[in-house]
């Protein structure tokens, strides 16, 4: 058996190959990147001709995995925990059509949100789909269960939900690998009828997933993931699950205290296990990364039942992720800290890096909106979102992929003018495009500003879908060719450049602004790659 | 044995190569390692951190106790500050003496320097310059990792060899100039 050092994210890819994966899907998302970066530069992969480009988005990704799924095929598909929102529509009645080949869909979540714009929690997702969700506790576990989870998903005929979260997407562990398994034939599915959601069929597929969901439950209770450890100390009885699990195991380790403990890792969680915990002890304390989803189901409204501590009533924080402190002291150990930190430490929020051409393109979009005043500038998910921070403070919103465009839209219909998007050209084509359709269609007077950059930047510059296609696009959705302007943000051409924007400004039509320029980090990466192929 | 080491610096540094370094060297003793890293937002030039955690016994948690860092190797002066909180009442603070100033209000040098200096068991480092003297300005870290090598448990040979994993594609020269700023940096905590 051969061991590895890998990043959680690393293993669950690693662990996809092995277990005869055809097809990868994915759009880039921290902390869920390197799943697909992973499967993209393995040779294995390669060889096998596995398939490994990035979806436009989320949603087309997934329902490309559940069409190789379709087609008999081993297939998964990776994004980030609000990924899974773009992706929900497919995700959800995936659940109802059910799979041929075994469907895996990997959400990585962000508690703390280190690089995201909220901290939701996937397990939701598992209990709304009516899927089986599993969540590793470690990087031995990721890679485990993924073969465990194509098992259970041809056996049920079911996507599987495979949860994780950043600290175990980005930390480093030895795996043991297992043998391989070899990539499943092409077979249609037995039942022609199964894919067709028509209201009639649905309604009796959805009544047997209900039915389904109930029998996994009771299996769970013999998952070799959902494990109880019995104590001698009755007092507390300890409910944790997922990478909480290593916290507590950290804690516990140093301690006398020997209590009870139900580790979950297998959803839908069995309610015997829970039962026999519950009683036994004399209260419970239940630890989760995210949200509270294990102890709402306990308490349930009354919360008449045994005492639960957990984060509803503030023994654990109610957001942010955890760390080996807050469990240490939900269980009632001390934490002793090192020195604290001298007051001369400054914050060191992440920046532009020096040269990026976005920083050239929000000089001139200042200056250009200046006469206007403040709160016109509508933007998006991207590198480009620290034009929020200071010296710029240059946009005014960063809500979801695409919102720029749709919100410049409906502030215009509000009243505002002029009222602008700035948008990457990756986020774009996520899901820009069809925003920018609407301006079309009722001539919204709005200026879009794609600032393109050739690549996906903020996950580390992976391919965009966009990068030679911009301006066909938004002349195929039907902006006039007049107003499609493409400028070159570089200091030398400020003047020029805000001199279109201000004349795109006051169109009373939509008009979009191109602003190109590599991003210089995937530049200085390309010509490195040249260089060495050289 | 337990080492529990935070790497700190700004994202773009390359905190990773340090932490890849002792890893493999880890994997080559047969020691059980945990490795935290810092992906996406942070990588632009925002504060970074890397727990590293080595044992000769399973590694639980991902991310290392308060109080309980055996070491904490900083590629940035200001940065080696943040991370006091983890570091363990005899630690190491090993860092490097060159700041990296990409925010309008980073403190005096000298400053941050004195705060160095009140940590028991510190080392600050002109990594940049020694990696010049040893022909290759870009191994300052290797500089850093050297400094730091006498308070990991593991023989300076095997980190030596890590090195040579690491750097094998890029070829020869790399490879010496590397190792060259690696024994510099020990010998100048030796």
């Amino acid at each position: 058996m051969k061991k590895l050092l890998l990043l959680g994210d690393e293993a669950i890819a690693q662990a996809a190959l092995d277990a005869g994966l055809s097809g990868m899907y994915a759009y880039p998302g921290t902390p869920s990147t390197e799943i697909m970066e992973f499967i993209q530069s393995s040779k294995d992969a390669t060889d096998r001709n596995v398939h490994r480009q990035w979806s436009s988005n989320e949603k087309t990704a997934m329902e490309a995995a559940l069409g190789m799924s379709y087609a008999g095929k081993r297939a998964m598909v990776a994004m980030k925990h609000v990924g899974l929102n773009v992706a929900a529509d497919s995700f959800i009645n995936s659940a109802i059509t059910g799979v041929n080949g075994g469907l895996i869909i990997v959400s990585a979540d962000d508690p703390s949100m280190h690089s995201s714009q909220n901290e939701q929690d996937s397990r939701f997702y598992g209990k709304f789909a009516f899927v089986p969700c599993f969540e590793p506790s470690n990087q031995q576990e990721a890679y485990d269960m993924v073969f465990d989870a194509f098992e259970v998903s041809e056996k049920y005929k079911l996507p599987v939900l495979l949860r994780i979260t950043t600290r175990l997407a980005h930390s480093r562990a030895s795996i043991n690998q297992k043998a391989t398994i070899p990539e499943k034939m092409l077979s249609l599915p037995a039942d022609p009828m199964q894919f067709i959601l028509l209201p009639a069929i649905a309604r009796k597929k959805f009544k047997f997933l209900l039915s389904l969901y109930e029998s996994l439950r009771y299996e769970n209770r013999i998952s070799k993931y959902n494990y109880f450890k019995d104590g001698r100390n009755k007092d507390l009885g300890i409910i944790t699950c997922g990478i909480a699990y290593n916290y507590l195991l950290e804690n516990l380790d140093k301690s006398l205290n020997d209590f009870p403990v139900l580790k979950i890792s297998a959803y839908p969680f069995p309610k015997d296990l829970i039962k026999d915990i519950t009683g036994r002890c004399k209260e419970i304390l239940i630890l989760e990364e995210g949200a509270p989803v294990i102890e709402e189901a306990i308490r349930g409204i009354l919360d008449e039942g045994i005492k639960v501590f957990g984060r509803l009533d503030g023994t654990v924080p109610r957001d942010g992720e955890l760390n080996p402190a807050i469990v240490a002291k939900a269980i009632g150990f001390p934490v002793s800290y090192g020195q604290n930190v001298p007051s001369l430490v400054k914050m060191r929020p992440p920046s532009f890096c020096n040269g990026c051409g976005h920083i050239d393109m929000f000089n001139s979009l200042i200056e250009a909106v200046k006469p206007y005043g403040h709160g016109h500038v509508f933007s998006d998910i991207g590198c480009y979102t620290l034009a929020a921070l200071p010296p710029y403070s240059a946009i005014n919103s960063c809500v979801d992929m695409g919102a720029s465009v749709t919100m410049a839209i409906g502030a215009s219909d509000a009243g505002l003018f002029p009222s602008i998007a700035v948008i990457g050209d990756s986020t774009f084509t996520h899901s820009g495009m069809t925003g920018l359709l609407d301006a079309v269609v009722k001539n919204s007077p709005v200026t879009i500003i794609i600032s393109d950059n050739s690549t996906t930047g903020m996950t580390g510059g992976q391919k965009s879908q966009a990068t030679g296609r911009l301006e066909q696009i938004c002349e195929g959705i039907g902006v006039s060719r007049e107003h499609i302007k493409v400028i070159v943000p570089l200091r030398k051409n400020h003047t020029e450049n805000v001199g279109i924007l201000k004349e795109e400004f006051e169109y009373k039509g939509v008009s979009v602004v191109i602003a190109s320029r590599e991003c210089i980090q995937t530049a200085a990466k390309r010509k490195r790659s040249e260089n060495s192929n050289e | 044995m337990k080492n529990d080491i935070i790497l700190s610096g700004v994202g773009g540094q390359g905190i990773l190569s340090i932490a890849s370094t002792i890893g493999l060297a880890a994997v080559a003793n047969d020691l059980f390692l945990k490795q935290s890293e810092v992906h996406g937002m942070s990588q632009r030039g925002g504060d970074v951190q890397s727990h590293l955690r080595l044992s000769d016994k399973p590694v639980s948690s991902d991310l290392i106790p308060y109080g309980k860092a055996d070491l904490i190797i900083s590629v940035e002066p200001m940065e080696s500050l943040r991370y006091l909180p983890w570091l363990s009442t005899n630690g190491w603070l090993v860092t490097n003496s060159n700041p990296f100033i990409n925010i309008p209000d980073y403190p005096p040098l000298d400053e941050i320097l004195k705060e160095i200096k009140k940590i028991k068991n510190h080392i600050i480092i002109d990594a940049d310059g020694i990696a010049k003297q040893s022909g290759s300005a870009r191994s300052g870290n290797m500089v850093i990792l050297g400094a730091a090598s006498p308070f990991i448990e593991m023989p300076f040979e095997s980190l030596e060899n890590a090195v040579i994993k690491l750097f094998g594609r890029k070829g020869d020269q790399i490879i010496e100039a590397n190792l060259k700023a690696l024994k510099a940096g020990r010998e100048y905590s030796k």
